[in-house]
């Protein structure tokens, strides 16, 4: 499964703030979290991942360092601000809303056709 | 990586693709020893796995995504870096000789449009020497529609955009000649001078184009300002020598020239140096791109020094500011020159940078602005009632004001951003939103101004 272009742009902001809320971290590092977390399902270009870094470094929410790595080196780390953590929770709420918002859908459809359709009713709501 | 042999080709490989990533405008080298660390990794991960170095290689290429697609999601996030080309590289370079030929034509076409348009009034009898005031009140407008439409033109701003434009230049051309103004009067004094910067908001929509809603639009459009001014001082300067020459050349063979420039070379040049420099400050941007940025370096500590010298001076001697017609006119030219400063550093900072000490001597040159203002003000205010209400002075504190509040603001913003608590992005965006707020003063000062004080 391939989730569209808009959904990975749009929960691009949260998943690397929730990942840094876990740990300092750098670029390469968030992505392979990201893939590990999806289950390999979302795919980032990786470069893309860097400008999204620096614009959440423009609007506060992060913080980075240079650092040499244990390779020597020089790697640079982000680290996530009180305004991040206030932001991540902020997109949390909303997040939440727009999947409770979905569940209800999700479950209104899967009604009419459970008598008919058990098999599928039953599957959907776990694809959601 | 076992084989120090077997490294040397991908060395070349990674540093063949460095080159071509450092050539993207967007990319700064920063960015670039970023995403080196980042291909490094993914290599050394690949190799791990199995790959060879050439496989791992391309693989690790090809997931950071094509150049192209990388440095647009670049130049998204950092437009600054890229206003110098606003187009974002096309990469057939003959198209782009072809299109950089068409825009030299184009504004070389408007500019000398321009200059026919400065003596098109004196066919049907208006002089400048008969009716100056009709050629000060009017003088935005041989030049400002032009360079308007030029915009439009290159970049193909939508057409709603360009009726409002339409509406708001012909507003501005009843407003500055249906009013009975009284000859060489004050009022008609004050529309000249604050017409130009109320329609001068009308050639930052058509600049920035669709993008005029953005920050980032509004702040090219600064960029562009004050590249376009030095740009227009150097012409200027050359002009005058130009003009300085061929008189005293001309004065050898017993003929005086001074009048051809009076009534033609300099109308019409300036008009169409307005057209001509704002071509060349589109067309160089990376010849001088940084020439606003490096004058701000260079004057801001000298104007600190300057202000700070004049505060303790007027402390230490207990001398107050001797209130005569001039004085708020000198203070507002003050805080224009402090918030140009301020804004040009703004204009060219890197929003990211933690502050630095060039920020604290910035924060000082606002602050000891504001501190000589605030005594200015002190002293006019408590002398307003004895001077009276003249057009001039409430049009000179109104922008005294308006400058006031900006910089107070900045100063805050400034301050917070120094110590964490806010972004420099925050303070971006409180400087192009401002820019309503001269437009809109000087709107009201060509529309209310003249009829609430009798056209004087």
């Amino acid at each position: 499964m391939e989730i569209n272009k808009d959904l990975v742009a749009a929960s691009s902001t949260p998943i690397v703030l929730a990942i840094l809320a876990e740990e300092d971290s750098y670029g390469y590092a968030i992505l392979q979290r990201v893939r590990e977390l999806s289950g390999g399902r979302l795919e980032w270009t990786d470069g893309m991942l860097y400008p999204v870094l620096h614009r959440l470094g423009r609007l506060g929410y992060v913080e980075s360092r240079w650092e040499v790595a244990e390779s020597g080196r020089r790697r640079k780390y982000y680290r996530i601000t009180e305004r991040g953590l206030t932001q991540l929770a902020e997109e949390r709420e909303q997040w939440q809303a727009v999947d409770a918002t979905l569940r209800g859908i999700w479950h209104m459809r899967s009604r009419p056709f459970s008598a008919a359709f058990r098999t599928s009713a039953i599957v959907q709501p776990q694809g959601a | 990586m076992s084989d120090a042999e077997h490294d040397a080709p991908l060395e070349e490989r990674i540093e063949l693709w460095r080159s071509y990533l450092s050539r993207r405008q967007a990319i700064s080298p920063v960015d670039v020893a970023e995403l080196e660390d980042h291909l490094r990794e993914q290599v050394a991960t690949l190799v791990e796995a199995g790959l060879d170095d050439d496989e791992a290689f391309l693989v690790a290429v090809k997931r950071l995504g094509a150049l192209d697609a990388l440095s647009r999601e670049f130049a998204r996030e950092y437009s600054e870096r890229l206003w110098k080309q606003l187009v974002i590289a096309s990469p057939e370079s003959d198209e782009r000789k072809a299109g950089a030929r068409r825009d030299a034509f184009v504004a070389f076409g408007l500019a000398v449009l321009a200059a026919l348009l400065v003596k098109t009034p004196a066919l049907f009898g208006v002089d400048f020497d008969g009716q100056a005031g009709f050629y000060a009140r009017n003088a935005s407008f041989f030049a400002l529609p032009l360079l308007t439409g030029y915009f439009v033109w290159k970049r193909r701003v939508d057409t709603t955009t360009v009726r409002w434009l339409a509406a708001g230049f012909v507003a501005a051309a009843v407003f500055a000649n249906a009013f009975p103004f009284a000859e060489a009067g004050h009022t008609e004094t004050l529309t000249a001078l604050h017409l130009p910067i109320a329609l001068w908001l009308a050639v930052g929509v058509a600049y920035a184009g669709g993008r005029w809603r953005q920050v980032a639009g509004r702040m090219d459009f600064v960029r562009f300002s004050g590249e376009l001014f030095i740009y227009y001082v150097l012409i200027g300067l050359g002009g005058a020598l130009l003009m300085g020459f061929m008189a005293m050349i001309f004065s050898a063979i017993g003929i005086d020239v001074e009048p051809i420039f009076e009534s033609w070379l300099l109308p019409c040049g300036a008009a169409a140096g307005v057209i001509v420099a704002s071509w060349l400050v589109e067309a160089k941007q990376s010849v001088i791109e940084n020439m606003a940025p490096v004058l701000t370096r260079l004057f801001t500590p000298l104007f600190a020094v300057a202000l700070i010298a004049f505060l303790g001076t007027a402390l230490v001697t207990g001398r107050g500011v001797d209130v005569d017609r001039d004085v708020l006119i000198a203070f507002d030219l003050l805080l224009v020159v402090v918030l140009g400063l301020l804004l040009y550093s703004v204009s060219a900072r890197d929003p990211e940078a933690p502050p630095g000490f060039f920020d604290v001597l910035q924060f000082v040159l606002v602050i000891s602005a504001l501190a000589a203002d605030a005594v200015a003000l002190w002293a006019i205010a408590s002398r307003i009632t004895e001077f009276g209400f003249t057009p001039n002075r409430v049009a000179a504190l109104g922008e005294n004001i308006i400058l006031l509040a900006n910089l107070g603001w900045s100063a805050v913003l400034y301050a917070r951003f120094m110590r964490g608590r806010g972004t420099f992005a925050a303070l971006e965006r409180w400087q192009t939103d401002y820019l309503y707020v001269y437009a809109g003063w000087a709107a009201i000062v060509v529309v209310a101004f003249p009829p609430l004080f009798g056209y004087v």
